[in-house]
């Protein structure tokens, strides 16, 4: 953009003779053009994130699951569309992105105070609280996949929305926030890189889900009785989906229409492609059978691994992300999972925690400034000599690890007090679909 | 009067029921089941938790036929659902009391 306005002023001051108004007219112009783009670019990421939730991730978790609680499942991600927008609106997003605390946000945008149509950046700030939301709405939602088929329903909006005030809330601002302890960007104690999410998002939910899988217990039956899948096809779809929002999640979090957003674009896809073929490789080799549900569910896994380094890499690191997270959320899920003996239903901790902490330390190994801020001189990871913050990245991880851990424990206790997380044994055999909402998924008899 | 259940593989049902058509029987009653003899089931792997699926689809033919006819029918099965490999199902036979047509209470192999 700079370029253009220097050379639109060197044509209008010699056309027009150093016409300053409608010099200044014409840079105003060019500024309103970029911000139009910026603009349209985010509005349409927070509308693909948006999409990752509801249908993406509900058809995702809702295949996984036996057919008597596909809906009950769906609705974990579809309710919290309605919830998360609620509670952020109140007091989210001045929780998450006001003031300058080192931990947690304030109230001055409590009740959209003061966030309106003027620019936050390059974007108007009702657009970038927007775009915010969206990634408050997933999170949690990831977080049902650990929970999935045992948890009382109205357990489960109590959890959300303390789980959002506790853990979700806090993280955001300490890793985004303006003064956040761990913001790279705003002189944080602890520098961390976290271009889209890979810790706040990621590793936030999927430590909670090993949390709520452990606090739960295993689903009646776990491991003797068959809990297969019900419909692979509607997972097909939805892993689908999450790919292709994870383009606005990613490139969006490059909050401007610009050549980072491209470059995280293009990580994106390349860290789902190479994440696809590791953990497809990994399960031919071990099993005989390269399964569709381990292709789709390592996409998932490279996808989030990426979250963290999209806008900081290069494309070649980005496959060596992909790749790496494809094998090891594999052996998580495949091999230690089924050693440890503890049921996370549809994998939220193996997928999210342990692709969301690949994918934050490696950030600290591949980050450069030719992608991160070409004409700044920081240096940004490991490859542009910064070794310190690989280990800023292990320390960042550790504390969400932590906050996510404690936060959910504390939580499900408060919880299980108030309503009781766990539903009766009977409805959990009868399936959520029929207790808790009384209706079923598939009427084909009708 | 004899019955005749046959299990076979749900892929040759058509052809069963033609031939069976073609010799003159004129009824049988179908069912889905599951089920395994020898040829047990087969494995499968959902992220890496195994399952042993050992309760295959199968179709189940039943058919009650004069004594007369018992041996061509089950000829006939056997020709018709016979692939030669492992799987290919079992037949029974068993000897009937009575039969009774409802509508107008036929009996024996009247009925039929």
């Amino acid at each position: 953009m700079r370029k253009i306005s220097g050379f639109l002023l060197l044509a209008a001051a010699a056309a027009n003779g150093q016409d300053a108004e409608k010099l200044a007219a014409l840079e105003k112009a060019v500024q309103d053009a970029q911000a139009a783009a910026d603009n349209a670019w985010l509005m349409t990421s927070t509308a693909l994130v948006l999409m990752m939730t509801g249908p993406g991730l509900a058809l995702f978790y809702g295949g996984l699951v036996r057919k008597k609680n596909v809906l009950g499942t769906m609705m974990h991600s579809f309710i919290l569309m309605a919830v998360a927008t609620v509670l952020w609106g109140v007091v989210g997003y001045s929780l998450a992105f006001g003031g300058e605390g080192r931990f947690i946000g304030d109230l001055s945008y409590a009740f959209m105070n003061a966030v309106g149509m003027e620019r936050q950046g390059a974007i108007p700030h009702l657009t970038f609280m927007a775009f915010q939301l969206m990634f408050a709405i997933i999170t949690p939602a990831l977080i049902s996949g650990a929970f999935a088929e045992r948890i009382r329903f109205s357990a489960m909006l109590l959890f959300t929305v303390l789980w959002s005030l506790v853990v979700y809330y806090p993280l955001a601002h300490m890793v985004w926030g303006t003064g956040g302890l761990l913001n790279a960007f705003s002189d944080g104690a602890i520098p961390c890189y976290d271009f889209a999410g890979g810790t706040v998002v990621h590793i936030s939910s999927g430590v909670s889900a090993l949390v709520c899988a452990i606090y739960l217990g295993k689903r009646h039956g776990y491991p003797s009785e068959t809990m297969k899948p019900h419909n692979l096809v509607l997972s097909v779809v939805g892993a689908c989906l999450l790919w292709v929002g994870w383009f606005g999640f990613n490139a969006g979090s490059a909050l401007a229409s610009s050549g980072q957003a491209a470059s995280a674009f293009v990580a994106t896809q390349f860290g789902a492609a190479a994440a696809t073929l590791g953990w497809m490789l990994a399960e031919w080799l071990r099993n005989g059978k390269p399964s569709v549900l381990g292709a789709i569910t390592g996409a998932v896994a490279g996808l989030v691994a990426i979250t963290p380094a999209s806008g900081f890499v290069r494309p070649m690191p980005a496959l060596v992300i992909g790749f790496a997270a494809g094998l090891i959320c594999y052996y998580m899920v495949a091999v230690v999972k089924q050693r440890l003996g503890y049921d996370d239903s549809l994998d939220a901790f193996g997928v999210h925690g342990v692709g969301g902490t690949v994918g934050a330390i490696l950030t600290g190994v591949f980050a450069t400034r030719l992608v991160a801020d070409p004409e700044g001189s920081r240096a940004f990871g490991l490859v542009d000599g910064n070794a310190m913050q690989v280990a800023y990245q292990f320390v960042g991880s550790l504390i969400a690890w932590v906050l996510a851990a404690v936060g959910t424990f504390v939580i499900l206790k408060v919880c299980d007090l108030l309503v009781g997380v766990r539903v009766e044994a009977e409805h959990e055999i009868l399936g959520l679909d029929l207790s808790m909402h009384g209706e079923e998924g598939y009427n084909l008899e009708s | 009067m004899k019955k005749i259940e046959a299990v076979i593989q749900p892929f040759k049902l058509e052809e069963v029921k033609a031939a069976l058509i073609g010799i003159g029987v004129d009824g049988m009653t179908v069912l889905e089941v599951r089920g395994h003899g020898r040829q047990k089931g087969h494995k499968e792997v959902y992220r890496g938790q195994e399952y042993v699926v050992d309760l295959l689809p199968k179709v189940k033919l039943e058919l009650v036929v004069p004594d007369a006819r018992a041996d061509e029918v089950i000829r006939t099965l056997i020709r018709s659902a016979r692939t030669g490999k492992i799987g290919d199902g079992k037949i029974f036979v068993s000897e009937i009391a009575e039969a009774i047509r409802i509508r107008n209470e036929d009996r024996g192999e009247a009925a039929l």
